[in-house]
């Protein structure tokens, strides 16, 4: 593909007098931060090559004010939560889709006693709904025998409970799952939820990424597959700590699917 | 000689019984300082979770070693305990074995008990040596010195007695029932004590008598010797953990209540129509004390058994951090037994001027990654992660007291509606150019 992807925005749709089926929300990771905005693009590529009609708020998103609410500041989170929902509800917005699994439980659980009422979906679970109804396809056995284990983000698994839309993917992509041994619900945290992204961790005798990160690296898998933008980046960190970028990659459950089509 | 014996049986049953009511009055006060809460949705969905979490042990087993022998233990205690009931009709009428008329279904349920009791002495056993041989060490923490570890100890020691005293009373009453002793009916069958009754056999009956009046008494004051000791020990979940996982979390683990003061101070300023203008102001956001956390909070707390299996999952502690939701969970309840024992000395309205924050620092507090393990790992469905959010609540809305990075990620939110610095113009910049 040599031209360029256009990404619809909200807007530019209602002044064609358009709706989005569904509004992919993007989240601030996803929009700021270099390595997460390589999931977003490998996201947006599959929508578009599976025909999705979907948009962006672009400018008009802003924080779901997660970050704020986990610190403790209630305040600045319903500020920025009555916000959102005043833009989502005059666009008339009905079904979110969201590659931060932050962003799905603060929108999904926390917005509607705030009047936001969506139906709200992770990235992960549609791409299986995809797979399932036969719109997203691979070809001949894209990652056969591939070593790949899952790290299960807090805020998608224990969070929400879900725990096998990407298990699926890599089944529907003939992956070998290779589970960690705290996985599903016994599943250990990255280090970065609870606004802990943000701030010095307290002090301790290890980081936590760097536990989570041996544990997957402990597997032999190749690649750690991940659904969050957050965990993405501390796992990284941690695979860079042992020395092992070049044989473990992490990857995002978006770009793994992007890469087996080629995309 | 037989009334004396009825009449003492009576009258320590009784005191017995009273200063068990009076414990339980003052934990129920100690609960009910938290805030008011209604927890009544979805019944159905309620017994459920308590049948299959409380009374099926499910999440026990999700540590087999552990499970199985607290199956044990439990079974023990539910069903031995229907025996007691027999112990009381005795005490107080002064029978002996008087549902022996049931016949084979009370041989069968005789034997059936001897059988747990050794089930239940061996459990305990293999408990003392995962404490103090195999030293696991979620039960060697910091906050498991002193008290802690004790309790634990007795508990498991004096049930290994009673189960002693169970079989012991069962070979007595085996050899005077063999020896036609007046007053002992033959019934029963006896599958494990049997085997003690060699250590009785030369014995003659009046000794016997003795003997087997001795270890039925000590069986019984043991019963009610632990029925009292349990309210002050964190055996407690014996009887709590059925309420407990009754009121339990229905919702999404991730959802946190949103605090609805502050979404009337919002609307104040976005939109006054949907504010309530005779809402008082709160005169605090987010926990200081016991008393701002609810009641279930504390049903909590008096619930917990410090097994520890939250801390042993707990991403921070794990990594050396000083957050241990078990003690968020000890030190609620005995802040919560503070509080109340002050109450008790100054009236209902006294507050002794301490808070939580005295128990728990803010080091614990910021070490928290939100992350629910705790919360999932717990066999009782206690939530310390509830605790740890309204502690830090109050220590962000209250005091300011957060780190510098927080307060620049929240001024970042603020201004740039991002976390980061980037501006807001830039957000769909990544669209451009994709190929």
């Amino acid at each position: 593909m040599s031209e360029t992807l256009h990404v619809p925005t909200v807007a530019e749709l209602t002044a064609k007098g358009e709706k989005p089926d569904v509004l992919f929300w993007v989240g601030c990771a996803g929009s700021f931060d270099e390595r997460a905005q390589k999931i977003t693009k490998a996201f947006v590529k599959i929508l578009n090559n599976v025909g999705i009609k979907y948009a962006i708020l672009g400018t008009e998103e802003s924080c779901t004010g997660d970050p704020a609410k986990r610190a403790g500041n209630e305040f600045l989170f319903q500020m920025q939560a009555m916000a959102n929902i005043a833009t989502l509800n005059a666009y008339e917005i009905t079904k979110i889709v969201t590659t931060c699994p932050h962003c799905f439980n603060t929108i999904k659980n926390e917005y509607p006693s705030l009047g936001g009422t969506y139906e709200v979906i992770h990235h992960t679970q549609l791409l299986q709904e995809l797979i399932d109804e036969g719109k997203l396809t691979f070809g001949a056995d894209p990652f056969k025998g591939k070593k790949i284990t899952y790290h299960d983000s807090c805020y998608l698994g224990r969070a929400n409970g879900v725990y096998d839309a990407p298990r699926r993917i890599l089944e529907a992509m003939d992956a070998e799952l290779i589970e960690m041994k705290r996985c599903r619900k016994n599943g250990l945290c990255c280090g970065a939820g609870g606004a802990q992204m943000f701030k010095e961790a307290e002090s301790g005798t290890k980081e936590i990424n760097i536990e989570r990160t041996q544990e997957a690296i402990a597997t032999g898998a190749s690649i750690i597959s991940a659904n969050c933008p957050f965990c993405t980046t501390m796992m990284g960190d941690g695979v860079k700590h042992a020395n092992m970028e070049g044989q473990v990659e992490v990857l995002d459950l978006a770009e793994l699917v992007a890469q087996a089509k080629d995309l | 000689m037989q009334y004396i014996e009825q009449i003492l049986f009576i009258a320590i049953l009784a005191v017995a019984i009273y200063f068990f009511t009076q414990k339980v009055k003052q934990i129920r006060r100690n609960i009910l300082i938290g805030k008011d809460q209604i927890i009544n949705d979805n019944k159905p969905a309620r017994w459920m979770m308590m049948a299959k979490v409380a009374l099926g042990q499910s999440k026990m087993v999700v540590r087999p070693v552990a499970g199985f022998f607290h199956i044990l233990i439990y079974l023990g205690f539910v069903l031995i305990n229907i025996e007691v009931l027999e112990i009381l009709m005795d005490g107080i009428f002064g029978t002996h074995r008087v549902l022996a008329f049931m016949g084979p279904v009370y041989d069968a349920a005789i034997g059936f008990f001897e059988i747990l009791a050794v089930l239940v002495l061996v459990s305990c056993l293999v408990f003392l040596g995962r404490r103090f041989v195999v030293h696991i060490p979620r039960f060697h923490s910091q906050e498991m010195k002193g008290w802690s570890t004790k309790d634990a100890t007795y508990i498991l020691v004096i049930e290994i007695v009673l189960m002693g005293a169970l079989l012991k009373m069962n070979a007595v009453d085996q050899v005077l029932q063999s020896k036609g002793a007046d007053h002992y009916v033959a019934a029963g069958s006896f599958p494990v004590s049997q085997y003690l009754v060699g250590f009785f056999q030369s014995y003659d009956i009046s000794t016997l008598v003795v003997l087997e009046r001795v270890f039925w008494w000590f069986h019984i004051l043991g019963i009610l010797f632990f029925l009292n000791y349990v309210p002050y020990s964190k055996h407690l979940h014996i009887f709590l953990a059925f309420p407990n996982t009754w009121y339990g979390r229905l919702q999404p683990a991730g959802q946190f209540a949103n605090m609805p003061e502050i979404t009337n101070e919002v609307n104040l300023m976005l939109d006054p129509s949907k504010a309530d203008p005779n809402m008082p102001p709160p005169d605090k956001f987010g926990v200081s004390d016991v008393t701002d956390l609810s009641w279930k909070n504390l049903l909590d707390a008096y619930s917990c058994t410090e097994c520890g299996r939250c801390t042993s999952s707990c991403p921070a502690n794990i990594t050396g951090k000083k957050l241990s939701p078990r003690k968020i969970m000890m030190d609620t309840r005995d802040r919560a037994d503070e509080l109340g024992k002050a109450k008790d000395v100054n009236g209902a309205d006294y507050h002794d001027g301490k808070s939580l924050h005295d128990y728990i620092s803010q080091e614990e507090l910021l070490a928290c990654t939100t992350c629910n393990a705790c919360v999932e790992a717990c066999p009782i469905n206690i939530n310390p992660l509830e605790i740890i959010f309204g502690m830090r609540q109050f220590q962000t809305l209250e005091k300011s007291n957060m780190p510098s990075e927080w307060a620049m990620m929240n001024s970042n939110i603020e201004n740039n509606q991002a976390p980061w610095q980037f501006s807001p113009s830039d957000r769909a910049n990544w669209t451009q150019n994709i190929k």
